[in-house]
C-alpha cells in the first residue's frame, strides 16, 4: 500500500510537471496557427477549427523576418565559431598549466558570472559610437565573443582536466610541438566538450536582446530579438503574428538543445558535482 | 628531414616551444579582449555613477559627487525596487529549488522514455527571458488569455483577474514566469548531483533499517549539500541581475510596480538615457550582492562549495 502511494505521487507528480512545461509552448504554437478571427473568439478553443499558415506568411510577406533570422544566423554563428576557438586555448592553458596569475585570472573569469553587467551597458554605447561600430553586427559579434569567454573557458577548463595528460605527452615526445600536439590529438577526444560550448554559446548569442536593442536599430541589420522587441512595441495586440514569431525563433534553440541534452548538462554538471 | 642540425635552430625550437611563449599567447585573446571590454567598460560605468552623464546631454559631463545616489534615494520607484527584488529573489528562489529537488528525486529512478522526458521538460533552460516574458503575457491575458479562461472554466474565479494589471496580481504573474523558467537548472544540477552518491551509502543505511525519509535526510541531501549551497549561491545571484523575464512580460508596470534593481537600471538606461543612475543603482547592487556573498558563505562555511 505504502508503495503503491509513493509510485502513485511520483507519477501524478511528474504528469502534471509535464504538462505545466509543455503547455506554454504547446499554446504558443497553437496560436500561431489560429487564423487571427478565432485567436481573439469567445470561449477560447484549445485545439483550433481551422488551421492556417497566414500568420506565418504575415511576418515573413509584411514583417520580413527572413532578414532577422538571417542576421541572427550570422551573428550567433560567428561569434560561437570565435568564442569556442579563443576559449579552447585559454581553458587548455589553464587547465594544464600553473604559472603566476593563474588564480587572479580564474577568480576574474568567475567575477563576470557575479557582476550585474548592466553596469557597463551605457559605457559600452559609448566605446561602440567611438570605434564606429554602432549600426554593425560587427559590434554583435565582438561583444558576444567577448561576453562568453569567461564562461566558456571554465566550461571548457572542465573538459580539458578529465583527459590525460600522458596524451599529448606522447604526442609532443613524438616531436609535436605544443599546439599541433593540442590541435591533433586532445581536440580530437574533447569534441563532446567543444560541440557543447559551441551550441552553449549559439543560444546565449541567439537569445540575446539588450546589447542588441542598444547597437543596432538599422531594419535590415535587426537580429531577431530586436525585431521581436519593436515588434512588441508597435503591434502590441497582434498576437497572431507575434506568436509566429516567436515559435521561428524558439524551434532553433529548443531544437539544438534537445539534440545536445546530453553533452550539455554532462559539461555543466561536471564541475558542480565534483566538489 | 631527420635531425634539426646546428644549435641556433635547436634554439630556436625550444623558444618556441617553450611554455612560458606558449602560455602568453594562448591567454592573450581571451584575457585581453575581457579586460577591454568587460572590465574597461564595468570599471567606466563605475565612475558614471559619480557624473551627470545623460546621453542627451553629453556636453554637460562632469563629477557631481554622490548626487545620483541622493536622487535615486529619494525616488518611490527605488525604494519599491528594493522590496520587489528582495520579494522576487527569495520566493523564485526557493520554489525553484523545491520543485527542482523534488523532480530531481523523482527522476534520480530509471524508468523508461526518462531521456525523453527530460527533453521535454527541461526546455525552458534554453530560451530567452524576454521570449518566455512574452508567452506568459500572452497566458495571462486578462481579456482571451488561456490561464483566465482555464480558472474561469473550472469555476476557481469568478470573474476574469487582471494579472498584470493589478498590482499585487502583477508580482505573482512574474515570480510564476521565473519560478517556470528556473526549475530546469535546479533539476538538473541535483540530478546529475543524486546520481554521484555512491550505491553503498544506501545499502548501509538498508541494513540499518533506514527509512526512505532517513535516507533521503541523512544520506542523500547531505551528499549533494556543496552541489545544493553552490547551485542556490549562483541562482540567487542570477536571479537577482536579470530583468529579461520582467521586461518582457510587464516591463515594470503597472506604473514601476514590479521592477526590481535590474530592470530598473535597464529602464533608466534605455528609456532615460541617464546613465549616471543607472551606474548608481548598479553600485547599489553591486554592494547587496557582496553582502549576500559573503554572509551566505559565513553560515555555510565556504568549505562546503562544490568548485563550480
Amino acid at each position: 500500500m505504502k508503495r503503491f502511494s509513493a509510485s502513485g505521487f511520483r507519477i501524478v507528480f511528474l504528469a502534471v510537471y509535464f504538462v505545466l512545461m509543455v503547455f506554454p509552448l504547446y499554446w504558443i504554437v497553437i496560436t500561431s496557427l489560429k487564423p487571427q478571427k478565432e485567436i481573439f473568439t469567445y470561449p477560447i478553443r484549445y485545439w483550433p477549427d481551422h488551421l492556417t499558415w497566414q500568420n506565418y506568411a504575415n511576418i515573413i510577406k509584411i514583417s520580413k523576418f527572413q532578414i532577422y533570422i538571417g542576421n541572427s544566423l550570422l551573428v550567433s554563428l560567428t561569434a560561437a565559431l570565435i568564442v569556442s576557438a579563443i576559449a579552447v586555448l585559454s581553458a587548455y592553458v589553464l587547465a594544464r598549466h600553473h604559472f603566476r596569475g593563474h588564480g587572479q585570472i580564474m577568480l576574474g573569469f568567475f567575477l563576470t558570472q557575479m557582476l550585474p553587467g548592466f553596469v557597463s551597458l551605457g559605457p559600452l554605447y559609448m566605446m561602440m559610437t567611438k570605434m564606429d561600430l554602432i549600426n554593425t553586427r560587427l559590434s554583435l559579434i565582438l561583444m558576444y565573443t567577448v561576453g562568453l569567454i569567461p564562461f566558456s573557458t571554465i566550461l571548457l577548463k572542465g573538459f580539458f582536466e578529465r583527459i590525460p595528460k600522458s596524451l599529448e605527452e606522447a604526442a609532443m615526445i613524438d616531436g609535436c610541438s605544443r599546439l599541433s600536439a593540442l590541435i591533433r590529438v586532445i581536440l580530437p577526444v574533447m569534441l563532446n566538450g567543444i560541440t557543447a560550448t559551441f551550441i552553449f554559446a549559439f543560444v546565449q548569442n541567439w537569445n540575446e536582446l539588450f546589447m542588441a536593442v542598444m547597437f543596432i536599430d538599422n531594419e535590415s541589420l535587426k537580429t531577431l530579438p530586436v525585431a521581436m522587441n519593436s515588434f512588441v512595441m508597435k503591434f502590441d495586440i497582434d498576437w497572431g503574428s507575434m506568436s509566429a514569431g516567436t515559435v521561428l525563433f524558439v524551434i532553433p534553440t529548443v531544437v539544438l538543445f534537445a539534440v545536445a541534452q546530453r553533452f550539455i548538462v554532462d559539461g555543466l554538471t561536471q564541475g558542480a558535482v565534483k566538489g | 628531414m631527420s635531425k634539426q642540425q646546428p644549435s641556433l635552430s635547436g634554439r630556436r625550437m625550444g623558444f618556441r616551444n617553450s611554455p612560458r611563449r606558449f602560455i602568453a599567447l594562448s591567454l592573450l585573446p581571451a584575457v585581453a579582449l575581457v579586460l577591454a571590454f568587460t572590465y574597461y567598460p564595468f570599471a567606466r560605468g563605475i565612475v558614471m555613477a559619480f557624473q551627470n552623464y545623460q546621453l542627451f546631454d553629453l556636453t554637460n559631463v562632469h563629477f557631481i559627487g554622490f548626487a545620483n545616489f541622493k536622487g535615486i534615494f529619494s525616488d518611490p520607484k527605488f525604494k519599491s525596487a528594493i522590496g520587489n527584488t528582495a520579494y522576487w529573489v527569495f520566493i523564485s528562489l526557493i520554489l525553484q529549488f523545491t520543485i527542482g529537488l523534488t523532480v530531481a528525486l523523482l527522476l534520480n529512478k530509471r524508468f523508461r522514455g526518462r531521456g525523453i522526458f527530460q527533453g521535454f521538460v527541461f526546455y525552458p533552460w534554453a530560451l530567452s527571458g524576454f521570449l518566455i516574458g512574452l508567452i506568459w503575457k500572452w497566458m495571462f491575458n486578462s481579456q482571451i488569455g488561456v490561464i483566465n479562461d482555464f480558472l474561469l472554466r473550472i469555476g476557481v474565479i469568478g470573474d476574469r483577474i487582471g494579472f498584470l494589471s493589478d498590482p499585487r496580481w502583477a508580482k505573482f504573474s512574474v515570480i510564476t514566469a521565473n519560478v517556470w523558467y528556473g526549475i530546469a537548472f535546479f533539476a538538473i544540477m541535483l540530478l546529475a548531483a543524486l546520481q554521484s552518491v555512491p550505491s553503498e551509502l544506501y545499502e548501509a543505511g538498508s541494513m540499518d533499517g533506514a527509512g526512505a525519509a532517513r535516507k533521503l535526510f541523512n544520506i542523500t541531501l547531505p551528499y549533494i549539500m556543496p552541489t545544493v549551497l553552490t547551485t542556490t549561491l549562483l541562482r540567487a545571484i542570477w536571479i537577482f541581475n536579470d530583468p529579461a523575464i520582467i521586461y518582457g512580460l510587464t516591463n515594470g508596470g503597472p506604473a514601476g510596480e514590479t521592477h526590481i534593481l535590474s530592470s530598473l537600471m535597464l529602464d533608466r538606461i534605455m528609456y532615460g538615457g541617464d546613465y549616471g543612475a543607472a551606474s548608481a543603482i548598479g553600485i547599489v547592487m553591486i554592494g547587496i550582492l557582496l553582502l549576500y556573498t559573503i554572509f551566505y558563505l559565513t553560515v555555510t562555511r565556504a568549505g562546503k562549495l562544490g568548485d563550480f
